[in-house]
């Protein structure tokens, strides 16, 4: 608790448009999607919205950046900042759960009842008699209206190799961190630029399945549950590896200009901390949308 | 770009002047200001809703509106009232006392505590000009009732559910943002010797809804993300043609919104838990117990939430355990409520209007709290679920449950915020208008369900034209009366003709906020007091 009673000096920002830039920028991204959405064509209000999204992280985090290399920040902030982030994982955390928890439930009940499990054997004689219970769902109930995927992807094949980058990328960005703390620069920017690279490659081979998945397999958003839940969880989760991959690229032009000294890098801690949380996701994501 | 405060400022209170002021705040004073007058703006759009509504009531058959229309006033005044008024009253209240209570200089993350604010000018821009187009004749506002069951948000719900949709996100992003920064603030800004156990109840019914907030807003933008897809890109999460299953909406919902429940009312929980003992001139009763119970609440609301949902057809194993688990929390809130009482017994009490808020809302918050154990009961429930039972009991915790809280807050700190007394007699004036309307306005509403009226509906069988008409009365009274508190709280902020407030305020006030001058200085504690 020593942070927390440094006697004369607290850190107060000064006043920031950022925020009201935020939310500008995330009105007008809003806007562009939903009347893009409704016109089933992308206008220009979007990509202006994404702009205004891209000159707020820029705008933000480089006054951010600023004021740590001008060492305004003391120990009580950086604690802040680490509580921040924390908390800020665990709401992502949260926000993967639901989709999870609509997965669980989709196999153990919503397809089960349908196939007449428990008391719901008039609902099975109703609504869809020929629909057979079975993970993963091969056969919608409505197939005119879903239409069923021919195959799924196998845990196999590029699912385990993605498996094994991203453990992989823990592992160099684990042992670039542990470089940053005994102030070796070269095996630092070595190692963060090999995480980078790992990040890249398994957003190359998750299109790679993606691709496969839409042209060859006939496994798409609209081919049931199962591609509902495939999409979203893989979706959500490639995105959060593109955000991660993003934040390592910018530590590693960080790390280049040498704005980390081994005892002040909470930055690079951070983006740590998050490739670290979007690697046990993939772990989730493996077991229980892959394999089991 | 970056101020430090010195310990030797010659003056603290130099202030950004102009738009600039409140656009580009790092004060948590500010912030909270701006939110308050928000959730004050919102709560007069909401009531207006509320009253057109209870004037289509006033009697059986259609009078001034059409279903559609009235479809769409119980869905925003739901939505406006829940996400727009309470929630951004206890996140301003948050603001500006949590730091005032723990002795910090400001919010942990200042300029993120600016975002959370102005994030929802733009969420409920969004929402209400789906209104106003609505109104207009350009297609419909949301209709679907401020739960927004698939599948009348997905299949049928009109077109302005995808803005709708956004708009949630971003008050979950400005919720998840609000509550990272009381945690962190509450953490790691307390000044020396303030420990937890030391901290005010508010501070800690606020640091327990923060960590509520962060759990559960998430799982609302899960779900909205899924209607969203459901609705745009061919998914079939809530469509059992795909082997989806609406009833999943409902689940991922109530994840939600059984915490949510506890997110409107544990602030105000604290605040009760600052009133009672300040008029009672008495420290609390069971100061431990008030944050064991606080955190026994919030955890068993992570495990009751299907008892939303008792007509969905669960096996009965499940219904029991949600049943048991429901009425577990009976315990945890029965020791607050004992506590408060405990608190005032032997004291020496006077009735100021905020210890007249806070003892309406013991009373009235118990009677919605009996109500919702009826509600917990399976069987019963099968009676009540959506009649105007429900309708009765939420309102009855949420109306002289978290407004009144939010309205004794008022009262309670506005001299502190002010530097001036608010009007005693106007306060009163206030406080017996509202508590006796909101009972002619909500008391009957009981008997309207029991006897079978379900809710959301324009026209009723006319059996159930009295109390109506009497529910009615009662709504145009409360709102009308609110007016008195905007009137009182204009007039106590301009202070021309108000009393002085001294530094403490209340005769029996305790604690650092009471410390500092009123009004207390643009910049709360620069450097920490310490707390024996």
């Amino acid at each position: 608790m020593s942070s927390s009673t440094n006697p004369d000096v607290y850190f107060i920002p000064e006043p920031s448009k950022w925020p009201v830039v935020g939310t500008i920028a995330l009105t007008t991204t809003i806007i562009g999607a939903v009347t893009s959405i409704h016109s089933g064509a992308i206008n220009l209000i979007l990509p202006v919205g994404f702009l205004m999204i891209a000159y707020l992280f820029f705008g933000w985090f480089g006054a951010v950046i600023k004021e740590s290399l001008a060492d305004s920040y003391n120990p009580q902030v950086d604690k802040s900042f680490r509580i921040g982030m924390l908390w800020f994982i665990f709401s992502e955390v949260m926000f993967f759960a639901a989709f999870f928890g609509a997965l669980f439930y989709a196999r153990t009940i919503a397809v089960e009842w349908l196939g007449g499990a428990g008391n719901n054997a008039m609902t099975h004689e109703l609504l869809w008699p020929a629909f057979d219970a079975v993970w993963p769902v091969m056969s919608n109930p409505d197939n005119t209206k879903f239409v069923p995927p021919k195959e799924i992807i196998e845990a196999s094949g590029l699912p385990a190799w993605n498996t094994a980058i991203l453990l992989a990328s823990s592992v160099t960005v684990t042992i670039a961190h542990h470089a940053l703390r005994a102030n070796h620069r070269k095996p630092l920017i070595i190692w963060l630029a090999a995480t980078v690279l790992l990040g890249c490659t398994f957003l190359v081979l998750q299109a790679e399945e993606y691709i496969h998945a839409y042209t060859e397999l006939g496994l798409t958003l609209g081919s049931g549950i199962y591609g509902s839940t495939f999409f979203l969880l893989t979706g959500f989760h490639g995105f959060h590896v593109t955000m991660g991959t993003t934040m390592l690229l910018v530590m590693l032009i960080r790390s280049i200009k040498g704005h980390f000294t081994a005892d002040k890098h909470f930055a690079f801690e951070a983006v740590a901390w998050y490739w670290h949380f979007v690697d046990v996701v993939w772990l989730g994501l493996f077991i229980f949308v892959y394999w089991l | 770009m970056s101020a430090v405060i010195e310990e030797h400022h010659d003056d603290h209170d130099h202030k950004p002047t102009g738009i600039g002021r409140w656009l580009f705040s790092t004060n948590h004073k500010d912030i909270g200001t701006m939110y308050l007058c928000f959730s004050f703006l919102m709560l007069f759009i909401g009531g207006t809703l509320a009253l057109v509504i209870r004037a289509e009531l006033f009697q059986p058959g259609l009078q001034f509106i059409d279903p559609e229309l009235f479809n769409q006033m119980t869905t925003l005044h739901g939505l406006i009232m829940v996400f727009g008024v309470i929630m951004p009253a206890f996140v301003g209240l948050a603001n500006w006392m949590v730091p005032l209570m723990i002795g910090a200089p400001d919010m942990a993350l200042p300029r993120m505590n600016n975002w959370s604010f102005w994030l929802l000018p733009g969420a409920f821009g969004l929402l209400i000009a789906s209104l106003i187009m609505s109104l207009m004749g350009m297609g419909s506002a949301p209709n679907f009732g401020w739960t927004f069951y698939a599948p009348l948000s997905t299949t049928y719900g009109p077109d302005s559910t995808d803005f709708f949709i956004f708009s949630v996100h971003m008050m979950g992003i400005s919720s998840i943002m609000g509550a990272i920064n009381i945690i962190a603030t509450i953490i790691n800004m307390r000044a020396p010797g303030m420990t937890y156990m030391k901290m005010p109840i508010f501070v800690w019914t606020w640091f327990i809804t923060a960590y509520l907030l962060i759990a559960v807003m998430p799982v609302l933008a899960g779900a909205v993300t899924m209607m969203l897809t459901d609705r745009n890109f061919g998914t079939s999460f809530f469509s059992a043609a795909g082997g989806g299953d609406p009833v999943l909406f409902q689940h991922v919902f109530w994840f939600f919104g059984h915490p949510e429940v506890y997110i409107m009312i544990l602030p105000s929980f604290g605040i009760i838990s600052q009133i009672v003992p300040t008029f009672s001139r008495k420290k609390i009763f069971g100061y431990s117990s008030m944050v064991y119970a606080t955190s026994s609440i919030a955890f068993l609301s992570f495990i009751v939430w299907a008892h939303h949902m008792f007509t969905t057809g669960m096996p009965v194993a499940t219904e029991l355990f949600f049943m048991y688990a429901t009425m577990l929390i009976a315990v945890p809130t029965g020791v607050k409520v004992f506590n408060w009482v405990s608190t005032m017994w032997k004291g020496s009490l006077t009735f100021e209007t905020p210890m007249l808020f806070a003892i309406a809302f013991i009373f009235l918050f118990t009677i919605g709290g009996f109500t919702g154990l009826m509600l917990a009961i399976v069987p019963a429930d099968f009676q009540y679920h959506d009649t105007y039972f429900v309708v009765a009991h939420f309102h009855y915790v949420l109306v002289s449950g978290a407004l009144f809280g939010i309205f004794a807050a008022v009262y309670f700190w506005l001299p502190k915020w002010t530097g001036n007394m608010y009007d005693e007699g106007l306060g009163k004036w206030h406080f017996w208008l509202s508590t006796i309307s909101m009972n002619i306005l909500f008391f009957p509403m009981h008997f309207l369900g029991l006897a079978g009226m379900p809710r959301r509906i324009p026209d009723y069988n006319l059996q159930f034209a009295e109390f109506n008409q009497i529910a009615s009365i009662g709504a145009f009274i409360f709102g009308f009366s609110q007016l008195i508190l905007l009137y009182n709280v204009i007039k106590t902020i301009r202070g021309k003709s108000s009393e002085k407030a001294t530094d403490q305020v209340w005769e029996g006030a305790e604690g650092l906020e009471w410390t500092l001058p009123s009004p207390a200085p643009f910049h709360s504690f620069t450097t920490p007091p310490t707390v024996k």
